[in-house]
Formats: structure tokens, C-alpha cells, sequence
């Protein structure tokens, strides 16, 4: 914000109201930041999240779940293009996001740096990360932001639609063979903690948490939510008669929670600063990808740009 | 042949097309020149799909021996798929892709066009809702024909090499046989003879190459024998990725 004490007083009394603030309205140049980085990484980690999932679409085991999957990676991308232009709206383009992505100036979730080994990850992954995703995007719907509100409403209405679908399809598998049963509880051993640690480190170690809070971009803390899906998550465990691996996992009945176990949180750093089982084959499929598709777009613009003159020419 | 096996031929025919063209373009998800793609390649490959399981399934139904689309798609070995060979080869890069999709899209619209009237009216119900899907996949490829033709150099000599390595199997898409002669002959036709569609399809990809300045090559050698089950080495590496899953659990439930 350009800075004069009127136009902050105005910013404040629209957050503080719980009103929306809308790409033309004046805003402290730090949130513009803090929303841009924020919009971008969630768009990064929705085409990065293609990537493990979309490992499954040639083998699904089924031609119903075959489209069913298919339909899931498409939305996703379908996520990605409404978050970067939601940032667009901020006066960022995407082609530069993508470049941030790609030199490593930006990040993903560090979920998506994890294998998908087996059938029973993409139902596991539908069922916890997109869960997961729910739990920590439904406050967003009421961010401060109109545009990223906005789209919020839209994706999460679909990522509940993503986790009934995974949910279901380890409901099949644990209702299947004994091979299959032990498929989805091998899926849920390997990605519990990896999506409990979705929710980000614990509140007194969250760097930007406070600030956020305060311009209505965050609601609830990363504990406050993660503590909310472990509620959520563990009687649905129970229903698809699966262990969630942690032998201190019981209902609390004097803080009407259940008590679990916290993630690694060393581990969470250590993925998220690069050092995950898939971060490099992650990045370097998405950097080929662009890269082997530039000549694409360079014609795609080319062709729009002679029909352009083409057009002025003929008017 | 009995006119029950001529119908499932014809269906499985039809049904292989889309589905293994369908495994090729799911192989562009996350992998395309620009997130749009992504989205149209499995928009694409979407549609595809519904059409196969529509098919393989109607397939199976009149079969009578308890196969589902599953169990056609999944323990059916390569020798038994009908599918043209077009549809297996590799996807090669974004132009061959698009070089395939119009020659494809543009066969299977003027194919369904036709089928809609057909006698049989499962067949006829699946063409009525297949076409406007493939009106589309025709017209996507179609503008990125156009991109491509007439956008940079890069491109176009890419479009042209697109067509060059489609081209051989264009022909197969038009042969009729005796199987096709049977079910499209008399005055309530089931099927529609594959050789009718050569001048539409001609019609409307030329002119499309025609505006995006390249021209369908010339002179070149034919390949056949998909819908007897002769393929190329493409279709066994294809087919060992979709079934080995379901195969290593037989009798299994997804
Ligand atoms: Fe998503
Ligand atoms: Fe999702």
C-alpha cells in the first residue's frame, strides 16, 4: 500500500469486519506478498500433486477406476489454474510462478515427495492429503482475500468429492482379499504421518502464523487443525478396519479430542528443504515437462500473434 | 459368423479404438506443454474411456458368456484386440500427438455421425452421445493443428514429422472386410461401411491442412492388420502396463 494512514485504517476495517478485500482495493504491501507466496505454493502443489497420482492412471485396476482417477488428476490441474489466477489477479503471472517453482524459489507440500508404491497410495491419498487438504482449506473459504476465497469454495467442494472417493476405494480393498486388505493398511502405515505433518510445524514454532491471523488469511492454528482431522480421520479408520499406526491413539474424554502422537517434525524439514524420497524426480518431471513443451507455447503465441495482425490487416 | 459374433467384433472394434487411445493420452497428464493440456488431454481421454466401457461392456452383453468390460479390457492378450493401429503407437511428441488426434477425431466424428441412425439402438445410443464428445476432441485438435502449422518454424517442421509418422496408418481407419460388408449391407444397416468415410474425413482434414499450410504427405506405405489382431510391437508393452495390476489379482474386486 502506497501507505497513507486512510487507506490502511480502510484495509483494517474491511479485515477486521470480516469483509472481503478485493484486487483493487489498497493492501500493506506485505500481505500482498504473504498471499502471493501463499496462492502460489498452494497452486505449485496442486500440479505437483499430479505427479504420484497420476503414476496410477495406466495401471488402475478397473476401467471405472481408471476414469474415476483420471477425473481426479484433472481437477487438480483444474485447481492449479484457478489458484494462479487467483495470484494473477495480484499482478504476478503464472509463467513467472512457474519459473519461482522451477528455480526452487518457491515451494510445494511436502506431501507430494512421497512414492506412491502401490494401488491402495492413490485411495490412501484421496482419503488423507486431499482430507487433510479439506481440514486446512474450508477456513480459507473466509480469507480475506475475495479472489482466493473464492476459488477455495470451488476446489474444496471437489476435494470432498477426491477424499469420499478414496475412502471408498480402500473401503473395497479392505472388504477385498487378504492382498488387498494388507495393500491399503501398507498405504496407511507409510502416509499418516506424512499427512499429519501437512498441517506445518506446531504452533509456537510457525514462523508467519501470527501475522497471518491477523489479516484474516489464516483462522485456526497448524495444532488446532491437525488436531481437528485426526478427529475427523481415526472413526473412519475404524470403519474401513484399519490400524492407524500409532499405539498412543485413544479418545480423550476430559479434552473431547483424541490424543495422538505428533509427526516428525525433523523429518518435515528435512523434506521440505529438499531432502524427501521424491523431491528431485518431482521437480526435474516438472521442469521436462515445461521445458520439452516451449517450443508449444512459443507457437501457440506465434499463431496468435499473426492472427492478431492478420485481423488489424483485414479491419 | 453369426450375426451375434459379427456385432461383437464390431463392437469391440470400436471399443479398443477408444480405449487404447485413451491409455495414450492418460500418458500426457502431468506431463503436457501447458496446464490447459493437461486438462484437455484427460478431458479427452475421459471421454474415450466412457466410450470404451460402453462399448466393451454392450460387447460382452451380446457375447453371452458373462464377460464384462473389465474382462475384456484386462484378460484379452494383444492378439485379441481389434483396435486400428493408429491408436497404439507411442504418443510421440506434442505434434505427433495432434497430428493423431485430428486424423482420429475426424475419422470417429464422421463414424458416429453415421452410426447414430444405426438399427441396433444400444450402438446408436452410444454414437448419439460419442459425437458431440468427439465434436469437440475434433475441434481442439484441430486449433492446435492451426498453432502448430502456422506458428513458428519449429513447429511446423514438428507438424509436418507429426504427419509423417501418423500417415501409414490412415488408410486402415477406411478398410471394409467382409465383417463390416455383412453389418452395414441391406436397408436397416447396423454398422457403417468404413470406406464411406474416407471423403468427409478427406474433405475436412484437408482443409484444415490446407489453412494451417502443410499438406498430408504423399506416398506412403500403408500399415494394417490391427482388426485381425496383428499389431504392432507397441500394443504388447501398452496392454502389459493396463493389465498387470488386475492380472496379479484374478478374481479380485477395485
Ligand atoms: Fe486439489
Ligand atoms: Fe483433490
Amino acid at each position: 500500500m502506497a501507505g497513507t494512514d486512510e487507506q490502511e485504517a480502510a484495509f483494517y476495517a474491511i479485515v477486521d469486519s470480516d469483509g472481503r478485500i478485493e484486487p483493487r482495493d489498497a493492501m500493506p504491501e506485505a500481505y500482498r506478498k504473504t498471499l502471493i507466496r501463499q496462492m502460489a505454493q498452494h497452486a505449485h502443489s496442486e500440479i505437483i500433486g499430479m505427479q504420484p497420482e497420476g503414476n496410477w492412471i495406466s495401471r488402475a485396476p478397473s476401467l471405472r477406476r481408471k476414469a474415476i482417477l483420471l477425473a481426479k488428476v484433472q481437477d487438480e490441474a483444474g485447481h492449479g489454474l484457478y489458484l494462479y489466477a487467483a495470484a494473477e489477479t495480484l499482478g504476478v503471472s503464472r509463467d513467472h510462478l512457474l519459473e519461482l517453482l522451477h528455480t526452487h524459489q518457491q515451494k510445494y507440500s511436502s506431501i507430494f515427495n512421497y512414492p506412491t508404491l502401490t494401488w491402495a497410495d492413490v485411495g490412501a491419498i484421496g482419503w488423507l492429503v486431499d482430507g487433510a487438504a479439506i481440514t486446512n482449506q474450508v477456513p480459507l473459504t473466509r480469507c480475506s482475500y475475495g479472489p482466493y476465497a473464492r476459488a477455495m469454495v470451488r476446489i474444496c467442494k471437489e476435494e470432498s468429492f477426491h477424499q469420499r472417493q478414496g475412502f471408498e476405494a480402500l473401503l473395497t480393498l479392505t472388504r477385498g482379499s487378504a492382498r488387498q486388505k494388507a495393500m491399503a493398511q501398507d498405504a496407511l502405515d507409510r502416509w499418516w504421518y506424512p499427512s499429519l505433518a501437512m498441517f506445518g510445524p506446531p504452533d509456537r514454532e510457525s514462523t508467519h502464523s501470527d501475522q497471518s491471523m491477523r489479516w484474516g488469511i489464516k483462522r485456526f492454528g497448524n495444532d488446532e487443525l491437525r488436531q481437528r482431522f485426526v478427529d475427523m480421520t481415526a472413526p473412519q479408520a475404524d470403519v474401513l478396519g484399519l490400524t492407524i499406526p500409532d499405539p498412543d491413539l485413544r479418545w480423550n474424554d476430559e479434552r473431547g479430542h483424541y490424543d495422538f502422537t505428533q509427526p516428525d517434525f525433523d523429518e518435515l524439514f528435512r523434506v521440505i528443504s529438499g531432502d524427501g524420497p521424491c523431491n528431485r524426480q518431482r521437480m526435474e518431471h516438472r521442469v521436462a515437462a515445461h521445458t520439452e513443451g516451449a517450443w508449444v507455447r512459443e507457437a501457440a503465441a506465434a499463431y496468435a500473434a499473426k492472427r492478431a495482425k492478420r485481423a488489424e490487416a483485414a479491419a | 459368423m453369426s450375426e451375434q459374433s459379427q456385432l461383437v467384433e464390431y463392437a469391440l472394434r470400436l471399443g479398443d479404438d477408444a480405449l487404447v487411445l485413451a491409455q495414450r493420452l492418460g500418458e500426457w497428464v502431468a506431463r503436457a506443454p501447458e496446464l490447459e493440456e493437461d486438462v484437455a488431454m484427460a478431458n479427452v481421454a475421459l471421454d474415450l474411456l466412457g466410450q470404451a466401457r460402453a462399448l466393451l461392456t454392450y460387447a460382452g452383453e451380446v457375447e453371452g458368456a458373462g464377460r464384462d468390460e473389465d474382462a475384456l479390457a484386462y484378460w484379452r492378450d494383444d492378439r485379441d484386440f481389434r483396435n486400428a493401429l493408429l491408436v497404439e503407437a507411442p504418443g510421440g511428441d506434442f505434434a505427433v500427438t495432434t497430428a493423431r488426434q485430428l486424423v482420429f477425431a475426424a475419422y470417429q466424428y464422421e463414424l458416429y455421425e453415421r452410426l447414430r441412425s444405426s438399427a441396433d439402438q444400444t450402438l446408436a445410443a452410444i454414437a448419439g452421445k460419442a459425437v458431440k464428445e468427439v465434436h469437440y476432441h475434433r475441434d481442439h485438435a484441430t486449433q492446435w493443428v492451426l498453432r502448430l502449422g502456422d506458428g513458428t518454424e519449429e513447429s511446423h517442421r514438428r507438424m509436418r514429422a507429426g504427419l509423417d509418422t501418423v500417415w501409414p496408418y490412415v488408410d486402415e481407419l477406411f478398410d471394409a472386410d467382409d465383417l463390416t460388408a455383412a453389418l452395414s449391407a441391406g436397408t436397416a444397416p447396423i454398422a457403417v461401411d468404413p470406406a464411406e468415410l474416407r471423403d468427409p474425413w478427406q474433405a475436412y482434414v484437408g482443409a484444415v491442412l490446407a489453412e494451417a499450410g502443410l499438406e498430408p504427405p504423399d506416398d506412403v506405405p500403408a500399415r494394417r492388420g490391427g482388426r485381425q489382431g496383428l499389431h504392432t510391437e507397441h500394443l504388447g508393452h501398452l496392454l502389459a502396463e493396463l493389465q498387470h495390476l488386475h492380472r496379479s489379482h484374478p478374481g479380485a474386486t477395485w
